[in-house]
């Protein structure tokens, strides 16, 4: 049975080595094909792993509290103003929210930033001193952090982000420098006073953490944007809330939900005029997103795959028919249908496999070479190569059974005779 | 031993029905040498397809050794094909690209039902048929290399390596020159002599048709004497 297998191996390399440049023209559709299942679905799960990893990273007591209902309005967005500071006093209140340990609120927009001849655009963020325990990673290398004393004074004072700090002020301090910050809606400038930058932190992800100018909020809200609802409340564009501890993180979101609801005056009927999202919930979200973005690369993909296969099977049609004769000749010394129909399909299906296997290689190469642009990560996964050396298997069988049906069939006589 | 009777052979050509062959009965030794001759469209070659078990009948008895073959699966016929019969066609029919020694190996490769043979012992036996029709020094050689009688005798060591009883020869020399010609009768002259094989020969060539024992003449699909 194996030494059956080997021979009719040997015989289907022998007829597709006879014809060297059209076997790897036709390997080339599989290739290309494969290739770009393995290639697109490796920058689609090395996104996934790279948002799992950054979302991870945070932390997995991290609560998100941001306005808007989870029916409308944009995430991030200030929602109409629904979420306010009394909203992030009252989580902060160990008697409704017990399982809170730290309450960070903040508010911010992109904004223009200016110092001396450099100008650069970056988030402009509005923060109390929490804001240093509920991120981690967030340490000062020189000077200060926002202190309480700035919250309550308002004081015109920023924090710098270390790549934000590079970009202003290139090598030297920026510590005590006066940097100006250009209103949305021709609200003029605001001139703020550096007093600490911010150590590097790990950039993997969508938005550098980097980039970044930290202020009071209070600040924020009164001299700088507009931070204030139709009632004259103080907004805030989201709350991050860390909980007491990793366990009680989804008790913390209940509690918080219970509070802002009844804060609110929302009717049981109604719904949130805001999103509350622990890091699980977040993690399954982006895995969504994410694994819907895949599997579309890889349909894509896919199709190029099918094309593959669809010139297997032309070149294979196009091979019984040049090859009647020794069709003919092999069933009058003694061929049997069966012994034709597995020589070309196993011909077809060597020419999909070693496709498929060349078409890995060419996937991962492209995954690496995305990697080396840095824009992106790639992440080869077992199943996406067992998956398309199933389906190279699969297409090779699929369109190579069509054409060897064809030339089983073939009655020895005419097939003989055939010019 | 081939015994044929009243075999009829109806094709079809498109809405034309052509009787090929009509109520042909013919009995062969097994050890004899004939030869079948008649004009073009008398069923000469139809006969021969028939008793190489190319083709079935439509309707007869054709039993070989005995054995009724009429009727048997194209599996079957296949393997009586590869152990019992030996084809030598006029256009020789060799494998393009395939090395004399690959092209003599390949009926040993359909050679199944419990017994196969070995590799090594294959390219023996190969070696051994061209050698015995003298191309032993031709084996690596692809058929656009050699003769048209070169190619020939190919196609005898082809069909002489599976040790067949009966050797069907289609206008053998129809293709090669005369010189050739002779050469592969002097093979076919050795094999019917000492090996005992039975040959039967289509041609035209009374020359050719008078060294065999014997000559079938089929004229209309009949056979006439």
């Amino acid at each position: 049975m194996i030494t059956d297998l080997l021979e009719n191996l040997r015989v289907a390399l022998d007829g597709l080595t006879v014809n060297k440049m059209r076997s790897g023209l036709t390997m080339l559709g599989v290739i290309i094909g494969v290739g770009s299942v393995i290639g697109l679905m490796s920058i689609g799960e090395g996104a996934q792993a790279s948002i799992t990893q950054q979302i991870s990273d945070i932390g997995s007591n991290l609560i998100f509290v941001m306005p808007g209902g989870s029916g409308g309005g944009m995430p991030g967005g200030n929602g109409g103003g629904s979420l306010t500071m009394d909203d992030a006093e009252a989580i902060a209140d160990s008697r409704s929210v017990p399982d809170a340990a730290t309450v960070a609120p903040q508010f911010g927009q992109n904004a223009q930033v200016i110092f001396g001849n450099e100008n650069i655009n970056v988030s402009v963020t509005g923060i109390t001193p929490e804001y240093q325990d509920a991120l981690s990673g967030v340490e000062v290398v020189n000077g200060r952090f926002i202190e309480e004393k700035d919250v309550v004074r308002r004081s015109n004072v920023a924090v710098l982000g270390y790549q934000s700090a590079s970009d202003l002020f290139g090598g030297f301090d920026p510590v005590g420098q006066k940097i100006k910050v250009t209103l949305p809606n021709g609200g003029g400038r605001v001139s703020l006073t550096v007093v600490g930058v911010l150590a590097e932190q790990n950039s993997s992800g969508m938005s550098d953490p980097n980039e970044i100018v930290l202020t009071p909020i209070t600040t924020a809200q009164t001299k700088m944007f507009n931070g204030r609802n139709s009632l004259g409340k103080p907004i805030v564009s989201n709350i991050t809330v860390v909980a007491a501890a990793e366990d009680r993180a989804d008790a913390a979101v209940d509690e918080i939900t219970t509070l802002l609801r009844d804060r609110h005056g929302l009717d049981a009927d109604e719904d949130d005029d805001f999103m509350v999202m622990s890091q699980g919930d977040m993690l399954e979200m982006a895995n969504q997103i994410t694994g819907i973005m895949t599997a579309f690369l890889g349909a894509i993909a896919g199709i190029s795959l099918l094309v593959g296969g669809i010139g297997i099977m032309n070149i294979m049609l196009v091979s019984v028919t040049e090859r009647t004769r020794e069709i003919g000749i092999r069933k009058a010394v003694g061929a049997r249908k069966a012994d034709i129909l597995i020589q070309f399909l196993l011909e077809a299906v060597v020419l999909s496999l070693l496709g498929g296997l060349l078409g890995i290689l060419l996937g991962v190469g492209l995954g690496k070479l995305v990697d080396m642009t840095g824009l992106m990560e790639s992440l080869v996964t077992m199943d996406s190569v067992l998956m398309a050396v199933g389906f190279s298997l699969a297409i090779g069988l699929f369109f190579g059974i069509y054409p060897a049906n064809q030339a089983a069939r073939l009655n020895p006589i005419e097939a003989l005779r055939y010019e | 031993m081939i015994e044929i009777k009243n075999v009829n052979k109806v094709y079809l050509m498109g809405e034309v029905e052509v009787h090929a062959l009509r109520g042909v009965s013919l009995q062969i030794e097994q050890g004899e040498w004939v030869a079948i001759m008649g004009p073009s469209g008398s069923g000469k070659s139809t006969l021969m397809h028939v008793i190489g078990c190319l083709d079935t009948p439509t309707s007869g008895s054709y039993r070989l050794d005995g054995a009724e073959v009429s009727g048997l699966s194209d599996d079957k016929l296949a393997a009586i094909r590869n152990r019992q019969i030996g084809f030598v066609f006029q256009t020789f029919n060799l494998l393009a690209r395939t090395s004399a020694l690959k092209q003599v190996m390949l009926p040993m490769q359909y050679f199944r039902d419990g017994a196969r043979i070995a590799a090594s012992e294959r390219k023996r036996r190969a070696q051994e048929a061209l050698e015995m029709v003298g191309l032993g020094d031709r084996m690596d050689h692809r058929p656009a290399e050699l003769s048209g009688g070169e190619q020939q005798r190919v196609a005898i060591a082809r069909a002489l390596v599976n040790d067949p009883t009966i050797i069907l020869a289609d206008e053998p020399t129809g293709n090669i020159d005369s010189k050739a010609g002779a050469e592969v009768m002097e093979i076919f002259h050795r094999l019917h002599r000492e090996k005992g094989i039975t040959v039967v020969m289509v041609t035209h060539d009374a020359d050719l048709a008078a060294q065999a024992e014997r000559t079938v003449r089929l004229r209309d699909g009949r056979v006439c004497e």
